[in-house]
């Protein structure tokens, strides 16, 4: 029972990273797309571990959450130190 | 324990659903920042805190082991969150982009 819990929050979760997704294809300049980056990586590390419940590998995926949360935050600082012109940022 | 578990993971998913909605209406980059850079990282904490405690169902040392990692996770997400919404508006600083005022109000 709990499997189809886990299964259900993986598949919202899921549905809010589409949401988030407008904002990383849409947004008006190019912080706006970061911004929507960030917010679908620190979701991705969530539903990482979730998907080793599923699986029942938790102790493979949570090495795997934890090398995509340290990727998600060097990709990030690495591009908003890039875009700190106004050139080519709208 | 399986009420703790998913009364954390729906606690969660109410934090990202917030986060979710604050990115897509809020008007201004700073202010999407806002909700981006606090509600995520209070999500990650519940959702994380729940997966481990689900965990620690049969306490063994690799459960134990395992759990403990997942609270790095947890730790280091409170570290990097708040750099990288810092480093966000730093850049948009820099950039000189104007803050969102009501008067002029652009699209």
């Amino acid at each position: 029972m709990m499997h189809y819990f886990f299964l259900y929050t993986g598949l919202f979760l899921c549905l809010l990273m589409v949401l988030s997704l407008y904002r990383a294809v849409f947004g008006p300049t190019v912080l706006d797309r970061l911004i929507g980056a960030n917010a679908i990586g620190s979701k991705t590390v969530v539903l990482l571990v979730l998907i080793g419940l599923i699986y029942k590998r938790v102790d493979m995926f949570v090495d795997i959450a934890m090398a995509y949360a340290m990727l998600n935050f060097i990709a990030v600082l690495a591009a908003s130190r890039y875009f700190q012109k106004k050139k080519g940022l709208l | 324990m399986d009420i703790i578990v998913a009364a954390l993971l729906i606690i969660g998913l109410v934090f990202f659903t917030g986060g979710g909605v604050g990115i897509l209406r809020l008007p201004d980059f700073y202010t999407r920042l806002h909700p981006a850079g606090k509600l995520d990282t209070l999500g990650s904490l519940m959702m994380m805190m729940g997966v481990a405690v689900f965990n620690l169902h049969n306490l063994t040392l690799g459960a134990l082991l395992t759990s403990l990692k997942i609270i790095l996770i947890v730790v280091f997400i409170f570290l990097s969150s708040p750099t990288a919404t810092h480093s966000i508006v730093d850049a948009g600083l820099r950039a000189g982009l104007a803050p969102w005022t009501k008067k002029e109000r652009r699209e």
